[in-house]
């Protein structure tokens, strides 16, 4: 069978971080009630014209500076006209001529080493409303439309769905470091839709390009792509001849369903936004927001290796989601045990967060708890197993650690006094255990150790308690 | 009160502030005439009695504590295309019936915060898309000086009402003449501001780099009142500018000495009425031996203006007017069953045979493959018209032009003939797509009595400029 060679584009949609609407001072708020956030202007009102959002022009501009893009110094808006309901206007508008940012692109890791994904160009638009169906009838919730976007088009340089994967898991990576967008996917901050073709190896010019659409999740873009590749490579290979047109990815049936033909596709009569005078961004203001730019993830990792000493593999870890990272660098700005810290965060927390679902932001620990316990530990006030029986009251509730250790009284016993008379007890009452080591077995020094934590309820320091029946030992042989 | 025919804008704010009359008094009157004459002149779509009065008389309560904003208690009539929050704003179609505007368009803000009576609205071209009020889906506006000839449009309502006694002043919007023209055929003064020195915030748009608000006056001097309230830098307008506000009125010094008027040669043609060019270029003659410079020029692109309006404005407008599908407002057919059905039924039911035409021709040149023929090659030439202008007003200070090839029309004749009525546009969308300034005032009338226009054109932002000439002017024809 004769090898084909993929090839796949991404245009990604992400809603920025503003306050307002890209052309109205409508809030942006996520989740209110249908129709509240709206205006003569987002509602497409006689007369409302539309005021250009300059924040969402900087955030869009920073994303682009992130992704190594060049800048348009002159940018300007065109209409896209096209008739559907949760577009008020009946034209969208977005950058067509000339977008804000060209070029850039975002390094992905493959099998055979990095590569870097090239960007087209990232244009600003607004969103649409959400058409929302009913028994009888259909709604539409203005809410979301006129929402900013920007729409980051790659070129087709990737070839598996486990490389659009990564350039995704990368892109959304900077952009939330960029902190020009949540890239929330529940809330819809960030889709997706795919163009993909087949073609035989040592052919030179792309396959038949297929569009799919409506993908929510980036499950859901692998899967269509997979489910896609797999229905064109059984065409091409049965002889058949694959249409260029656009599909919608059925989540539910796991197959991607044509939409429209090229035939259908529409006609959007692109042509300049009259209402809108072009963006003018000078040298100086750009290279301004260059030079506040916030770090890239790779950059952070480096220099936390560097700054905290933590292993390069740690800080991969950390610094994969950026509240993490900003959590990890709080919390070791106050206890300073950064390895300490580092293990606790990648094993205990991240088992929290994926337990409970939370995010490191929506959770009830603060930098200052964690950094709290960790001290205590180290300080030889709790022990290790005492303090992971609180982290997770501390991820749910919140609290205050050493306001917890003192009203629960689960400081340390380290009156040796006390401790000897447990280890004493247990060596009473387990002599098997004790002739069993001095026979050799070394393993039922563990056993007795255990039996003196549960008579100090857990309180006592295991390594006090571990030299104590060191010597012991050393007296009875 | 003088004959409230002849009332100006200026001798009305100077009668509230002597305390002469009222602003209850005067909207009272104004009222009166309203009912003897619009049931023939059918300036009007709507006259809302208490609405104007409890406006006046709120005016006259602020005059009493002390107010004096600077048009406080003036009535002025809007042409329907210009929001005013709670009220209708019908654009003289059907689409618009039962719509109740929910924010104040700039200027109705500007005019409010002024101290200014809403009067009524006046009739207007559907969508304001016409140029002799008759594609109006509701009535036929007269002309004051003859009832069997249109009032010119698409502000022909506003132009009737101003000529024929019923306003003392009202606004109208210009996309490409659509308020020199009307103006011209009524025999009043009506202003054309550059574009981007009155906000289109809130007016509904026909064509959005070509439309601009302005007013319809008695006089010159009246335009120039108004204008200072109505300019200025909007943030709701990317497209207007933030150039300051001249007190226009305070700058007519009546002096033509040494004014250099510009003839451009494009407008002095052969399909033009005789007496038209006659009655401007006499006019130009008085101007001259009041002390001003003539100056020969040529507009060379000027030929290709007409065919680039016609495609620049239906390709905006096609996008300005989708907006009207029945979803939201407006008029919403009675069986919708699909989607499609809803938009193709409103919109077939709502629009009059214009607009349908114009949206059908934006729609095409701006299709996949006729774009660059049509839509592309409208903006390079407007260009070069544009650049034509500059380089004119290099070597004058004004032009001095016909408004439009012909005086008032009869009524029906321009359905006859819908391109004779489109080339009728010749003399004033050159300066809409240029973005310049024009104002026409009357200089004459034809032997049947019809009012002739001068139009006195000068540089973007150059509106001081042409009213103190076309104040000039009006000083030497009424012998003052
Ligand atoms: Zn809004």
């Amino acid at each position: 069978m004769s090898k084909y060679l993929i090839t796949i584009g991404l245009e990604t949609h992400v809603h920025l971080k503003t306050c307002t609407k890209m052309f109205c001072g409508c809030s942006t708020e996520f989740g209110s009630e249908p129709n509240t956030n709206v205006c003569p202007v987002c509602l497409g009102y006689p007369g409302a014209l539309p005021v250009m959002n300059r924040e969402a022009v900087k955030q869009c501009v920073i994303a682009g500076l992130m992704l190594g893009c060049e800048i348009n110094h002159i940018s300007t808006f065109d209409r896209k006209n096209y008739f559907y309901p949760d577009m008020s206007k009946n034209y969208q508008t977005t950058q067509q001529e000339l977008p804000l940012c060209v070029g850039g692109g975002v390094t992905i890791d493959t099998p055979a080493g990095a590569r870097l994904i090239r960007i087209h160009h990232i244009h600003q638009e607004e969103d649409a409303g959400k058409i929302i169906h009913y028994a009888r009838h259909s709604g539409v919730d203005f809410n979301r439309c006129g929402m900013p976007l920007m729409e980051i088009v790659s070129e087709p340089d990737l070839t598996s769905p486990d490389e659009a994967m990564a350039y995704l898991h990368n892109l959304r990576q900077i952009l939330v470091y960029a902190g020009v967008s949540e890239c929330n996917l529940e809330e819809g901050n960030m889709r997706s839709d795919v163009n993909i073709s087949v073609r035989p190896e040592g052919q030179a010019e792309l396959g038949t390009r297929v569009e799919i659409k409506n993908m929510n999740t980036f499950k859901g873009i692998h899967a269509a792509l997979k489910y896609e590749i797999e229905r064109q490579l059984y065409v091409v290979r049965s002889g058949g001849r694959l249409v260029q047109e656009t599909r919608r990815w059925e989540s539910e049936l796991g197959e991607t369903q044509p939409m429209r033909t090229k035939e259908n596709a529409h006609d959007y009569r692109y042509f300049p936004e009259p209402d809108l005078v072009p963006v003018v961004l000078s040298k100086d203001t750009v290279e301004e927001w260059r030079s506040a730019l916030p770090e890239l993830p790779a950059a952070r990792r480096e220099r936390m290796v560097r700054e905290y000493n933590i292993p390069e593999y740690d800080a991969g870890v950390l610094a994969d989601e950026k509240p993490n990272a900003d959590f990890f660098e709080a919390a070791a700005a106050i206890c300073g045990e950064a390895k300490i810290l580092s293990n606790w965060f990648m094993t205990d927390v991240m088992c929290l967060i994926s337990e409970s679902g939370l995010t490191i932001e929506q959770c009830a620990l603060t930098p200052g708890a964690l950094a709290g316990l960790i001290s205590l530990v180290t300080q030889g006030v709790i022990n290790g197993p005492t303090a992971k029986e609180l982290l997770p009251e501390l991820f749910r509730q919140g609290g205050d650690p050493t306001a917890l250790v003192e009203s629960r009284g689960l400081a340390q016993v380290s009156d040796c006094g006390a401790l000897q008379s447990y280890v004493d007890e247990v060596f009473a009452a387990h002599g098997r255990s004790v002739a069993d080591f001095l026979a050799g077995k070394k393993a039922a020094a563990g056993f007795l150790t255990g039996q003196v934590m549960k008579l100090s309820q857990g309180k006592a320091d295991p390594k006090v308690v571990n030299q104590m029946i060191a010597k012991k030992f050393a007296e009875l042989s | 009160m003088e004959d409230i025919a002849l009332l100006t804008v200026a001798a009305t704010l100077r009668g509230l502030k002597n305390r002469e009359f009222s602003s209850v008094e005067l909207s009272q009157a104004l009222l009166n005439c309203i009912d003897a004459k619009d049931g023939q002149l059918q300036a009007y779509l709507k006259v809302d009695a208490d609405y104007i009065l409890k406006q006046a008389a709120t005016a006259d309560q602020r005059r009493a504590a002390g107010d004096d904003a600077p048009l406080l208690g003036l009535p002025i009539a809007l042409k329907d295309v210009i929001n005013v929050k709670g009220e209708g704003c019908s654009c003289a179609s059907r689409m618009m019936e039962g719509y109740r505007s929910p924010f104040d368009a700039t200027v109705a803000a500007k005019l409010r915060a002024a101290g200014v009576v809403f009067a009524g609205r006046t009739n207007m071209d559907e969508f304001a898309m016409g140029s002799s009020t008759e594609s109006s889906a509701f009535q036929v506006t007269r002309n004051p000086h003859n009832l069997e000839c249109v009032p010119g449009g698409s502000s022909g309502g506003s132009a009737a009402a101003v000529a024929g006694g019923e306003a003392i002043a009202a606004l109208g919007t210009d996309t490409g003449g659509s308020i020199r023209q009307p103006a011209s055929f009524c025999g009043c003064v009506g202003l054309k501001p550059s574009y981007g020195r009155v906000s289109r915030h809130g007016v509904a748009a026909y064509a959005s780099s070509l439309d601009q608000v302005g007013p319809l006056t008695k006089s010159v001097e009246d335009a120039a009142i108004l204008l200072r309230e109505l300019a200025g830098y909007d943030p709701n307008d990317g497209t207007t500018l933030d150039i300051a506000v001249p007190d226009y009125a305070s700058q007519l010094t009546g002096n033509m000495q040494g004014v250099r008027i510009g003839l451009p040669r494009e407008y002095f043609i052969e399909g033009s009425d005789p007496e038209v060019t006659a009655a401007v270029l006499s006019a130009v003659e008085a101007c001259r031996a009041a002390g001003a410079e003539i100056v020969d020029l040529s507009l060379p692109h000027t030929e290709y203006a007409i065919a680039v309006y016609y495609i620049l404005a239906n390709a905006e407008a096609s996008a300005n007017l989708a907006r009207f599908d029945g979803v939201r407002y407006g008029h919403q057919t009675a069986a919708p069953g699909s989607v499609y059905d809803l938009y193709a039924n409103s919109r077939a039911e709502g629009f009059g045979a214009e607009v349908k035409r114009r949206i059908i021709l934006g729609t095409y040149v701006l299709s996949s493959g006729y774009y660059d023929a049509y839509y592309g090659k409208a903006q390079r030439a407007r260009t070069l018209i544009r650049e034509d202008y500059t380089r004119a007003f290099e070597s004058c200070d004004v032009m001095m032009t016909p408004v439009a090839p012909t005086a008032a029309y009869k009524i029906g004749a321009a359905t006859q003939d819908l391109l004779k009525i489109y080339l009728g546009d010749v003399f004033t969308v050159p300066a809409s797509l240029a973005g310049i300034c024009g104002i026409s005032l009357p200089c004459g009338s034809t032997t049947d009595g019809l009012p002739i226009g001068l139009q006195v054109l000068g540089p973007a932002f150059g509106e001081s400029r042409i009213l103190s000439v076309a104040h000039a002017y009006e000083k030497i024809r009424d012998g003052r």
